[in-house]
Protein backbone atom coordinates (compact mmCIF):
# COMPACT_ATOMS: atom_id res chain seq x y z
CA UNK A 1 0.00 0.00 0.00
CA UNK A 2 2.89 2.18 1.62
CA UNK A 3 4.51 1.36 -2.34
CA UNK A 4 1.51 2.69 -4.35
CA UNK A 5 1.48 5.37 -2.06
CA UNK A 6 4.76 6.12 -3.01
CA UNK A 7 4.02 5.83 -6.47
CA UNK A 8 1.67 8.15 -6.51
CA UNK A 9 3.34 10.64 -5.64
CA UNK A 10 5.97 10.21 -7.96
CA UNK A 11 3.54 10.40 -10.80
CA UNK A 12 1.68 13.51 -9.42
CA UNK A 13 5.19 15.40 -8.98
CA UNK A 14 6.41 14.27 -12.45
CA UNK A 15 3.11 15.72 -14.05
CA UNK A 16 3.41 19.08 -11.96
CA UNK A 17 6.90 19.34 -13.41
CA UNK A 18 5.39 18.58 -16.94
CA UNK A 19 2.51 21.37 -16.21
CA UNK A 20 4.99 23.73 -15.08
CA UNK A 21 7.26 23.58 -17.99
CA UNK A 22 4.15 25.70 -19.58
CA UNK A 23 3.83 28.78 -17.38
CA UNK A 24 1.76 30.77 -20.37
CA UNK A 25 -0.82 27.91 -20.33
CA UNK A 26 -1.40 28.86 -16.97
CA UNK A 27 -2.52 32.17 -17.51
CA UNK A 28 -4.74 31.05 -20.40
CA UNK A 29 -6.22 27.92 -18.21
CA UNK A 30 -7.65 30.49 -15.60
CA UNK A 31 -8.64 32.66 -17.99
CA UNK A 32 -10.80 29.91 -19.96
CA UNK A 33 -11.71 28.51 -16.72
CA UNK A 34 -13.02 31.61 -16.06
CA UNK A 35 -15.10 31.85 -18.94
CA UNK A 36 -16.38 28.50 -18.55
CA UNK A 37 -17.47 29.54 -14.85
CA UNK A 38 -19.16 32.51 -16.43
CA UNK A 39 -20.90 30.69 -19.37
CA UNK A 40 -22.18 28.10 -17.39
CA UNK A 41 -24.02 29.97 -14.35
CA UNK A 42 -24.78 32.89 -16.93
CA UNK A 43 -28.23 30.76 -18.03
CA UNK A 44 -28.85 29.90 -14.85
CA UNK A 45 -28.95 33.65 -13.44
CA UNK A 46 -31.01 34.87 -16.47
CA UNK A 47 -33.40 32.01 -16.10
CA UNK A 48 -33.58 32.08 -12.20
CA UNK A 49 -34.48 35.80 -12.57
CA UNK A 50 -37.44 35.39 -14.01
CA UNK A 51 -38.99 32.66 -11.79
CA UNK A 52 -38.45 32.37 -7.98
CA UNK A 53 -38.30 28.42 -8.40
CA UNK A 54 -38.16 26.17 -11.00
CA UNK A 55 -38.56 22.58 -11.62
CA UNK A 56 -38.91 22.71 -7.45
CA UNK A 57 -35.21 24.20 -7.10
CA UNK A 58 -34.74 28.18 -6.18
CA UNK A 59 -31.41 30.04 -7.31
CA UNK A 60 -29.39 29.13 -3.97
CA UNK A 61 -30.27 25.28 -4.39
CA UNK A 62 -29.63 24.88 -7.98
CA UNK A 63 -26.64 27.21 -7.44
CA UNK A 64 -25.53 24.15 -5.17
CA UNK A 65 -26.07 21.77 -8.32
CA UNK A 66 -24.10 23.71 -10.71
CA UNK A 67 -21.94 23.99 -7.93
CA UNK A 68 -21.53 19.89 -8.29
CA UNK A 69 -21.36 20.03 -11.80
CA UNK A 70 -18.43 22.39 -11.74
CA UNK A 71 -16.42 20.21 -9.15
CA UNK A 72 -16.84 17.18 -10.93
CA UNK A 73 -15.85 18.51 -14.24
CA UNK A 74 -12.95 19.85 -12.73
CA UNK A 75 -12.33 16.38 -11.29
CA UNK A 76 -12.73 14.43 -14.87
CA UNK A 77 -10.40 17.23 -16.93
CA UNK A 78 -7.83 17.33 -14.15
CA UNK A 79 -7.13 13.31 -13.49
CA UNK A 80 -9.31 10.98 -15.35
CA UNK A 81 -9.58 12.45 -19.28
CA UNK A 82 -5.63 13.21 -19.48
CA UNK A 83 -4.85 9.64 -18.38
CA UNK A 84 -8.18 8.15 -20.50
CA UNK A 85 -6.49 9.75 -23.28
CA UNK A 86 -2.90 8.86 -22.68
CA UNK A 87 -3.55 4.74 -22.37
CA UNK A 88 -5.62 5.18 -25.57
CA UNK A 89 -2.50 6.09 -26.99
CA UNK A 90 -0.69 3.60 -25.58
CA UNK A 91 -3.21 1.10 -26.97
CA UNK A 92 -2.61 2.48 -30.63
CA UNK A 93 1.32 3.05 -30.98
CA UNK A 94 1.72 -0.45 -29.12
CA UNK A 95 3.89 1.27 -25.70
CA UNK A 96 1.04 -0.45 -23.60
CA UNK A 97 3.64 -2.75 -23.33
CA UNK A 98 6.55 0.05 -21.40
CA UNK A 99 3.52 -0.19 -18.91
CA UNK A 100 2.59 -3.40 -18.49
CA UNK A 101 6.03 -5.28 -17.98
CA UNK A 102 6.19 -2.56 -14.78
CA UNK A 103 6.20 -4.16 -11.69
CA UNK A 104 2.93 -2.67 -10.41
CA UNK A 105 -0.97 -2.70 -11.07
CA UNK A 106 -1.34 -1.69 -14.60
CA UNK A 107 -4.97 0.08 -14.05
CA UNK A 108 -2.94 1.76 -11.42
CA UNK A 109 0.32 3.08 -13.66
CA UNK A 110 -2.20 4.10 -16.38
CA UNK A 111 -4.47 5.83 -14.55
CA UNK A 112 -2.60 8.21 -12.32
CA UNK A 113 0.09 8.84 -15.41
CA UNK A 114 -1.32 11.87 -16.30
CA UNK A 115 -2.98 14.97 -14.60
CA UNK A 116 -3.50 18.78 -15.69
CA UNK A 117 -3.41 20.55 -12.08
CA UNK A 118 -4.25 24.24 -14.22
CA UNK A 119 -7.78 22.24 -14.17
CA UNK A 120 -8.21 22.24 -10.36
CA UNK A 121 -8.88 26.20 -10.86
CA UNK A 122 -12.18 24.95 -12.13
CA UNK A 123 -12.75 22.32 -9.61
CA UNK A 124 -12.29 25.10 -7.11
CA UNK A 125 -14.48 27.45 -8.52
CA UNK A 126 -17.26 24.61 -7.84
CA UNK A 127 -16.27 25.23 -3.65
CA UNK A 128 -16.61 28.99 -4.37
CA UNK A 129 -20.39 28.73 -6.15
CA UNK A 130 -21.29 26.71 -3.10
CA UNK A 131 -19.84 28.58 -0.72
CA UNK A 132 -21.90 31.44 -2.41
CA UNK A 133 -24.93 29.49 -2.36
CA UNK A 134 -25.15 29.20 0.93
CA UNK A 135 -24.75 32.67 1.55
CA UNK A 136 -27.66 33.35 -0.79
CA UNK A 137 -29.63 30.52 1.33
CA UNK A 138 -28.57 31.79 4.52
CA UNK A 139 -28.15 28.66 6.16
CA UNK A 140 -25.15 26.43 6.31
CA UNK A 141 -25.58 22.66 6.17
CA UNK A 142 -24.14 20.94 9.33
CA UNK A 143 -21.00 18.73 9.58
CA UNK A 144 -23.13 15.00 9.08
CA UNK A 145 -24.51 17.25 5.70
CA UNK A 146 -21.46 17.72 4.45
CA UNK A 147 -19.86 14.49 5.66
CA UNK A 148 -22.78 12.73 3.11
CA UNK A 149 -22.34 15.12 0.60
CA UNK A 150 -18.35 14.71 0.60
CA UNK A 151 -19.30 10.63 -0.03
CA UNK A 152 -21.79 11.29 -2.89
CA UNK A 153 -19.09 13.15 -4.40
CA UNK A 154 -16.42 10.00 -3.63
CA UNK A 155 -19.03 7.44 -5.46
CA UNK A 156 -19.34 9.87 -8.31
CA UNK A 157 -15.96 10.23 -8.57
CA UNK A 158 -16.05 6.27 -9.06
CA UNK A 159 -18.52 6.17 -11.66
CA UNK A 160 -16.86 8.68 -13.65
CA UNK A 161 -13.49 7.19 -13.06
CA UNK A 162 -15.14 3.47 -14.16
CA UNK A 163 -17.06 4.84 -16.84
CA UNK A 164 -13.81 6.17 -18.34
CA UNK A 165 -12.24 2.79 -17.63
CA UNK A 166 -14.62 1.44 -19.57
CA UNK A 167 -14.15 3.36 -22.46
CA UNK A 168 -10.54 2.53 -22.57
CA UNK A 169 -11.62 -0.77 -22.32
CA UNK A 170 -13.74 -0.55 -25.50
CA UNK A 171 -10.25 0.78 -27.18
CA UNK A 172 -8.93 -2.55 -26.69
CA UNK A 173 -11.41 -3.85 -29.53
CA UNK A 174 -12.60 -0.98 -31.50
CA UNK A 175 -8.68 1.25 -31.82
CA UNK A 176 -10.44 4.97 -32.51
CA UNK A 177 -11.96 6.14 -29.52
CA UNK A 178 -10.96 9.37 -28.75
CA UNK A 179 -14.08 11.24 -29.93
CA UNK A 180 -16.14 9.23 -27.36
CA UNK A 181 -14.50 11.28 -24.84
CA UNK A 182 -16.17 14.49 -26.53
CA UNK A 183 -19.23 12.53 -26.43
CA UNK A 184 -18.78 11.54 -22.94
CA UNK A 185 -18.54 14.90 -21.83
CA UNK A 186 -21.40 16.59 -24.07
CA UNK A 187 -23.69 14.35 -21.89
CA UNK A 188 -22.08 14.85 -19.28
CA UNK A 189 -23.26 18.71 -19.68
CA UNK A 190 -26.84 17.12 -18.69
CA UNK A 191 -25.65 17.19 -14.98
CA UNK A 192 -25.67 20.55 -14.75
CA UNK A 193 -29.55 21.18 -13.77
CA UNK A 194 -31.29 19.88 -11.06
CA UNK A 195 -32.50 16.23 -12.12
CA UNK A 196 -35.83 17.20 -12.02
CA UNK A 197 -36.14 19.41 -15.09
CA UNK A 198 -35.88 16.12 -16.46
CA UNK A 199 -38.89 14.04 -17.51
CA UNK A 200 -40.12 10.34 -18.25
CA UNK A 201 -37.35 8.26 -19.95
CA UNK A 202 -35.23 11.13 -19.66
CA UNK A 203 -35.25 10.93 -15.47
CA UNK A 204 -34.86 7.05 -15.70
CA UNK A 205 -31.71 7.25 -18.10
CA UNK A 206 -30.41 10.03 -16.07
CA UNK A 207 -31.18 8.34 -12.87
CA UNK A 208 -30.27 4.83 -13.33
CA UNK A 209 -28.14 4.33 -16.74
CA UNK A 210 -26.06 7.34 -17.36
CA UNK A 211 -26.41 8.07 -13.12
CA UNK A 212 -25.74 11.85 -13.86
CA UNK A 213 -28.58 12.61 -10.81
CA UNK A 214 -26.63 10.78 -8.61
CA UNK A 215 -23.21 12.92 -9.56
CA UNK A 216 -24.82 16.39 -8.99
CA UNK A 217 -28.04 16.92 -7.58
CA UNK A 218 -27.92 14.16 -5.02
CA UNK A 219 -24.97 16.12 -3.29
CA UNK A 220 -26.58 18.83 -3.33
CA UNK A 221 -29.65 17.10 -1.82
CA UNK A 222 -27.52 16.08 0.86
CA UNK A 223 -26.49 19.62 1.88
CA UNK A 224 -29.74 20.76 2.15
CA UNK A 225 -30.80 17.95 4.22
CA UNK A 226 -33.43 16.38 2.00
CA UNK A 227 -31.51 12.86 0.47
CA UNK A 228 -33.38 10.11 2.56
CA UNK A 229 -30.58 7.79 4.02
CA UNK A 230 -31.49 4.97 2.17
CA UNK A 231 -31.42 6.48 -1.14
CA UNK A 232 -28.11 8.11 -0.32
CA UNK A 233 -26.94 4.43 0.83
CA UNK A 234 -28.66 3.11 -2.24
CA UNK A 235 -26.44 5.35 -5.10
CA UNK A 236 -23.02 4.89 -3.06
CA UNK A 237 -23.59 0.89 -2.99
CA UNK A 238 -24.63 1.06 -6.75
CA UNK A 239 -21.19 3.00 -7.52
CA UNK A 240 -19.26 0.74 -5.70
CA UNK A 241 -21.16 -2.22 -7.35
CA UNK A 242 -19.99 -0.32 -10.87
CA UNK A 243 -16.34 0.21 -10.05
CA UNK A 244 -16.22 -3.43 -9.44
CA UNK A 245 -17.50 -4.35 -12.89
CA UNK A 246 -15.74 -1.96 -14.83
CA UNK A 247 -12.24 -3.50 -13.07
CA UNK A 248 -13.13 -6.93 -14.13
CA UNK A 249 -13.81 -5.70 -17.94
CA UNK A 250 -10.40 -4.02 -17.48
CA UNK A 251 -8.99 -7.10 -16.69
CA UNK A 252 -10.55 -9.07 -19.33
CA UNK A 253 -9.69 -6.75 -21.48
CA UNK A 254 -5.86 -6.47 -20.78
CA UNK A 255 -6.10 -10.46 -21.32
CA UNK A 256 -6.83 -9.60 -24.47
CA UNK A 257 -4.54 -7.54 -25.70
CA UNK A 258 -1.99 -8.61 -28.10
CA UNK A 259 0.07 -5.27 -28.71
CA UNK A 260 -0.19 -3.58 -31.67
CA UNK A 261 3.32 -4.96 -33.69
CA UNK A 262 2.64 -8.36 -33.09
CA UNK B 1 -17.50 19.26 -73.05
CA UNK B 2 -13.61 18.64 -72.57
CA UNK B 3 -12.72 21.83 -74.42
CA UNK B 4 -15.27 23.76 -72.48
CA UNK B 5 -13.92 22.24 -69.24
CA UNK B 6 -10.51 22.65 -70.19
CA UNK B 7 -11.44 26.40 -70.98
CA UNK B 8 -12.27 26.99 -67.07
CA UNK B 9 -9.63 28.55 -64.85
CA UNK B 10 -8.06 25.13 -62.88
CA UNK B 11 -9.31 26.06 -59.75
CA UNK B 12 -12.54 25.67 -60.76
CA UNK B 13 -11.53 22.79 -63.07
CA UNK B 14 -10.65 20.93 -59.49
CA UNK B 15 -13.54 21.61 -57.77
CA UNK B 16 -15.44 18.45 -58.31
CA UNK B 17 -13.03 16.37 -57.93
CA UNK B 18 -11.77 17.74 -54.23
CA UNK B 19 -15.93 17.86 -53.50
CA UNK B 20 -15.94 14.34 -54.76
CA UNK B 21 -12.90 13.81 -52.46
CA UNK B 22 -13.97 15.66 -49.25
CA UNK B 23 -17.37 13.36 -49.66
CA UNK B 24 -15.63 10.05 -49.81
CA UNK B 25 -13.40 11.30 -46.96
CA UNK B 26 -16.73 12.16 -44.95
CA UNK B 27 -17.83 8.69 -45.94
CA UNK B 28 -15.09 6.39 -45.20
CA UNK B 29 -14.93 8.34 -41.64
CA UNK B 30 -18.56 7.90 -40.84
CA UNK B 31 -18.98 6.54 -37.66
CA UNK B 32 -16.57 8.66 -36.02
CA UNK B 33 -18.89 11.53 -38.00
CA UNK B 34 -21.95 10.32 -36.45
CA UNK B 35 -20.51 10.50 -32.67
CA UNK B 36 -19.19 14.24 -33.41
CA UNK B 37 -22.43 14.90 -34.34
CA UNK B 38 -23.86 13.67 -31.26
CA UNK B 39 -21.80 15.28 -29.33
CA UNK B 40 -23.78 18.44 -30.31
CA UNK B 41 -26.11 17.88 -26.73
CA UNK B 42 -26.45 21.54 -25.75
CA UNK B 43 -29.13 22.24 -27.14
CA UNK B 44 -31.52 19.55 -25.94
CA UNK B 45 -30.10 20.22 -22.40
CA UNK B 46 -31.27 23.83 -22.58
CA UNK B 47 -34.52 22.47 -24.08
CA UNK B 48 -34.56 20.70 -20.81
CA UNK B 49 -34.28 23.30 -18.82
CA UNK B 50 -37.02 25.73 -20.57
CA UNK B 51 -39.66 23.15 -20.69
CA UNK B 52 -39.37 23.17 -16.81
CA UNK B 53 -39.33 27.05 -17.19
CA UNK B 54 -42.49 27.15 -19.02
CA UNK B 55 -44.37 24.22 -17.44
CA UNK B 56 -45.72 27.56 -14.79
CA UNK B 57 -45.93 29.76 -17.78
CA UNK B 58 -44.51 31.54 -20.62
CA UNK B 59 -41.42 33.51 -20.21
CA UNK B 60 -40.59 36.73 -22.43
CA UNK B 61 -43.12 35.42 -24.77
CA UNK B 62 -41.70 32.15 -25.04
CA UNK B 63 -43.86 29.35 -24.69
CA UNK B 64 -43.55 25.18 -24.60
CA UNK B 65 -43.77 24.71 -28.63
CA UNK B 66 -41.77 28.40 -29.30
CA UNK B 67 -39.16 26.99 -27.13
CA UNK B 68 -38.86 23.32 -28.52
CA UNK B 69 -39.29 25.31 -32.15
CA UNK B 70 -36.13 27.76 -30.83
CA UNK B 71 -33.92 24.84 -29.42
CA UNK B 72 -34.50 22.52 -32.70
CA UNK B 73 -34.04 25.19 -35.13
CA UNK B 74 -31.01 25.82 -33.36
CA UNK B 75 -29.70 22.60 -33.85
CA UNK B 76 -30.69 22.49 -37.35
CA UNK B 77 -28.80 25.80 -37.74
CA UNK B 78 -25.40 24.82 -36.16
CA UNK B 79 -25.40 21.48 -38.14
CA UNK B 80 -25.66 23.08 -41.53
CA UNK B 81 -23.31 26.24 -40.45
CA UNK B 82 -20.79 24.66 -37.58
CA UNK B 83 -17.13 24.69 -38.99
CA UNK B 84 -14.03 22.86 -37.22
CA UNK B 85 -11.51 24.21 -39.77
CA UNK B 86 -9.45 25.10 -37.30
CA UNK B 87 -8.12 22.13 -35.72
CA UNK B 88 -7.51 20.73 -39.44
CA UNK B 89 -5.55 23.76 -39.71
CA UNK B 90 -3.52 24.02 -36.28
CA UNK B 91 -2.70 19.92 -37.17
CA UNK B 92 -1.21 21.10 -40.19
CA UNK B 93 0.39 24.15 -39.18
CA UNK B 94 2.28 22.43 -36.43
CA UNK B 95 3.00 18.77 -38.40
CA UNK B 96 4.23 20.79 -41.07
CA UNK B 97 1.77 19.10 -43.44
CA UNK B 98 0.18 22.28 -44.97
CA UNK B 99 3.66 22.54 -47.03
CA UNK B 100 2.15 19.70 -49.27
CA UNK B 101 -0.78 22.07 -50.04
CA UNK B 102 1.67 25.16 -50.40
CA UNK B 103 3.21 23.14 -53.87
CA UNK B 104 -0.04 22.41 -55.11
CA UNK B 105 -1.36 24.85 -57.65
CA UNK B 106 -4.25 26.15 -56.06
CA UNK B 107 -4.97 28.47 -53.53
CA UNK B 108 -4.93 26.00 -50.05
CA UNK B 109 -7.93 27.98 -48.45
CA UNK B 110 -9.59 26.55 -51.42
CA UNK B 111 -9.28 23.36 -50.67
CA UNK B 112 -10.55 23.83 -47.22
CA UNK B 113 -13.19 25.64 -48.41
CA UNK B 114 -14.40 22.63 -50.70
CA UNK B 115 -14.11 20.04 -47.94
CA UNK B 116 -16.20 21.97 -45.51
CA UNK B 117 -18.59 22.31 -47.87
CA UNK B 118 -18.54 18.47 -48.87
CA UNK B 119 -18.51 18.06 -44.77
CA UNK B 120 -21.43 20.41 -44.89
CA UNK B 121 -23.34 18.09 -47.54
CA UNK B 122 -22.58 15.09 -45.67
CA UNK B 123 -24.40 16.46 -42.46
CA UNK B 124 -26.75 17.73 -43.89
CA UNK B 125 -27.70 14.64 -45.38
CA UNK B 126 -28.46 13.12 -41.73
CA UNK B 127 -29.38 16.06 -39.93
CA UNK B 128 -32.18 17.59 -41.87
CA UNK B 129 -34.38 14.21 -42.02
CA UNK B 130 -33.89 13.60 -38.98
CA UNK B 131 -34.48 17.17 -37.28
CA UNK B 132 -37.50 17.54 -39.78
CA UNK B 133 -38.76 14.25 -37.74
CA UNK B 134 -38.41 15.97 -34.22
CA UNK B 135 -40.33 19.11 -35.17
CA UNK B 136 -43.45 16.63 -36.07
CA UNK B 137 -42.79 14.16 -33.24
CA UNK B 138 -42.60 17.38 -30.62
CA UNK B 139 -45.45 19.34 -32.73
CA UNK B 140 -43.50 22.33 -32.54
CA UNK B 141 -43.87 22.25 -36.62
CA UNK B 142 -46.46 25.11 -36.26
CA UNK B 143 -43.58 27.60 -34.95
CA UNK B 144 -42.34 27.41 -38.22
CA UNK B 145 -42.54 30.56 -41.08
CA UNK B 146 -44.49 29.23 -43.84
CA UNK B 147 -44.00 33.03 -46.06
CA UNK B 148 -41.81 31.61 -48.79
CA UNK B 149 -40.53 35.09 -48.72
CA UNK B 150 -39.24 34.56 -44.87
CA UNK B 151 -37.95 31.09 -45.55
CA UNK B 152 -36.02 32.50 -48.43
CA UNK B 153 -34.46 34.75 -45.81
CA UNK B 154 -34.10 32.22 -43.55
CA UNK B 155 -31.87 30.24 -46.24
CA UNK B 156 -29.61 33.39 -46.69
CA UNK B 157 -29.45 33.56 -43.23
CA UNK B 158 -28.07 29.82 -43.23
CA UNK B 159 -25.93 30.72 -45.93
CA UNK B 160 -24.21 33.44 -44.86
CA UNK B 161 -24.24 32.27 -41.53
CA UNK B 162 -22.00 28.97 -43.14
CA UNK B 163 -19.72 31.84 -44.51
CA UNK B 164 -18.92 33.76 -41.28
CA UNK B 165 -18.78 30.33 -39.48
CA UNK B 166 -16.37 29.42 -41.94
CA UNK B 167 -14.24 31.91 -42.51
CA UNK B 168 -13.77 32.83 -38.55
CA UNK B 169 -12.77 29.60 -38.31
CA UNK B 170 -10.23 29.88 -40.76
CA UNK B 171 -8.75 32.50 -39.78
CA UNK B 172 -8.56 31.60 -35.62
CA UNK B 173 -6.50 28.39 -37.46
CA UNK B 174 -4.25 31.02 -39.99
CA UNK B 175 -3.18 32.43 -36.47
CA UNK B 176 -1.50 29.19 -35.84
CA UNK B 177 1.02 30.55 -38.09
CA UNK B 178 1.63 33.29 -36.04
CA UNK B 179 1.21 32.21 -32.71
CA UNK B 180 1.38 28.37 -30.91
CA UNK B 181 -1.87 28.69 -28.63
CA UNK B 182 -4.41 29.29 -31.66
CA UNK B 183 -6.55 26.95 -29.83
CA UNK B 184 -6.74 28.46 -26.97
CA UNK B 185 -7.78 31.22 -28.96
CA UNK B 186 -10.62 29.13 -30.76
CA UNK B 187 -11.91 28.15 -26.95
CA UNK B 188 -12.20 31.78 -26.25
CA UNK B 189 -13.78 32.40 -28.94
CA UNK B 190 -16.54 28.91 -28.81
CA UNK B 191 -16.78 30.58 -25.37
CA UNK B 192 -17.89 34.11 -25.97
CA UNK B 193 -20.20 32.36 -29.20
CA UNK B 194 -21.82 30.03 -27.03
CA UNK B 195 -22.84 33.18 -24.66
CA UNK B 196 -23.35 35.63 -27.18
CA UNK B 197 -24.73 34.23 -30.00
CA UNK B 198 -27.91 32.94 -28.83
CA UNK B 199 -27.10 29.20 -28.87
CA UNK B 200 -27.48 28.61 -25.03
CA UNK B 201 -30.46 31.22 -24.53
CA UNK B 202 -32.70 33.45 -27.02
CA UNK B 203 -31.02 36.66 -27.06
CA UNK B 204 -34.45 38.11 -25.87
CA UNK B 205 -34.12 36.48 -22.79
CA UNK B 206 -31.04 39.02 -21.83
CA UNK B 207 -31.49 41.49 -19.92
CA UNK B 208 -31.81 44.57 -22.01
CA UNK B 209 -27.97 45.68 -21.50
CA UNK B 210 -26.57 42.23 -22.73
CA UNK B 211 -28.83 41.78 -25.14
CA UNK B 212 -28.41 44.85 -26.91
CA UNK B 213 -24.79 44.32 -26.57
CA UNK B 214 -24.36 40.99 -28.11
CA UNK B 215 -26.61 42.94 -30.99
CA UNK B 216 -23.60 44.34 -31.72
CA UNK B 217 -21.14 41.76 -31.97
CA UNK B 218 -20.33 39.35 -34.66
CA UNK B 219 -21.99 36.95 -32.99
CA UNK B 220 -25.61 36.66 -33.84
CA UNK B 221 -24.99 36.74 -37.34
CA UNK B 222 -23.48 33.46 -37.20
CA UNK B 223 -26.68 31.61 -35.36
CA UNK B 224 -29.52 32.72 -34.09
CA UNK B 225 -30.26 35.17 -37.25
CA UNK B 226 -31.56 32.41 -39.20
CA UNK B 227 -33.14 30.99 -36.37
CA UNK B 228 -34.87 34.10 -35.23
CA UNK B 229 -36.31 34.07 -39.00
CA UNK B 230 -37.24 30.51 -38.83
CA UNK B 231 -39.18 30.91 -36.12
CA UNK B 232 -41.25 33.96 -37.32
CA UNK B 233 -39.60 36.51 -34.65
CA UNK B 234 -38.91 39.13 -37.48
CA UNK B 235 -41.43 40.15 -40.58
CA UNK B 236 -39.75 40.72 -43.80
CA UNK B 237 -38.80 44.35 -42.66
CA UNK B 238 -37.07 43.10 -40.40
CA UNK B 239 -35.12 40.65 -41.49
CA UNK B 240 -34.08 42.13 -44.83
CA UNK B 241 -31.71 45.11 -43.14
CA UNK B 242 -30.24 42.12 -40.76
CA UNK B 243 -29.08 40.00 -43.33
CA UNK B 244 -27.50 43.03 -45.16
CA UNK B 245 -25.56 43.35 -41.99
CA UNK B 246 -24.66 39.94 -41.95
CA UNK B 247 -23.03 40.11 -45.39
CA UNK B 248 -21.31 43.30 -44.54
CA UNK B 249 -20.03 40.81 -41.20
CA UNK B 250 -19.17 38.12 -43.74
CA UNK B 251 -17.69 40.64 -46.11
CA UNK B 252 -15.05 42.16 -43.44
CA UNK B 253 -14.30 38.63 -42.08
CA UNK B 254 -13.04 37.65 -45.59
CA UNK B 255 -11.15 40.36 -46.16
CA UNK B 256 -9.44 39.60 -42.69
CA UNK B 257 -9.05 35.86 -43.58
CA UNK B 258 -7.22 36.85 -46.78
CA UNK B 259 -5.23 39.48 -45.09
CA UNK B 260 -3.96 37.25 -42.24
CA UNK B 261 -3.27 34.33 -44.70
CA UNK B 262 -1.25 35.92 -46.95
CA UNK B 263 1.21 37.52 -43.94
CA UNK B 264 1.05 34.58 -42.12
CA UNK B 265 1.58 31.94 -44.76
CA UNK B 266 5.56 34.33 -45.11
CA UNK B 267 6.02 33.27 -41.89
CA UNK B 268 5.35 29.47 -42.32
CA UNK B 269 9.19 28.66 -43.17
CA UNK B 270 9.69 28.81 -39.35
CA UNK B 271 8.31 25.43 -39.30
CA UNK B 272 8.87 23.45 -42.21
CA UNK B 273 12.15 24.76 -43.10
Amino acid sequence: MSRYLRLLAAQLRASTQLALQYRVDFVIGGVMSLFRLVWTLLPVLVVWARRPEIAGWTLGEALLVVAWFRLLNGILEAAVHPALVAVIDHIRTGTLDFVLVKPADAQFLVSTARFEPWRVIDALSGVGIAVYAFLKLGVWPSAAQVGAALALTVASVAILYSLALLVVSAAFWVVRLDNLIYLFNAIFDAARWPSTVWRGAWRILFTFVIPLALMTTYPALALLGRLALTTGLAAIAGAALFAVIARAIWLRAIAHYTSASS
Amino acid sequence: MSAARSSLPPWLRAAPALLRIGLLEAFAYRAEFIVWMLSTTMPFIMLALMSAVTREGTIAGFDQPAFTAYYMATLLVRHLTGSWVVWQMVMEIRQGTLALKLVRPLHPLWFYFLEAVSTTFFRSLISVPLIALAFVLLGAGGSLVTDPALLGCAALGIAGAWILNFTLSAAIGTLGLYIESSVAVWDLWIGCFMIFSGYLLPIELFPPWLASAARSMPFPYLQSLPVEIMTGRHDLAHALPLLLRQAGWAAGSIALLLLLWRRGVRRFAAYGG
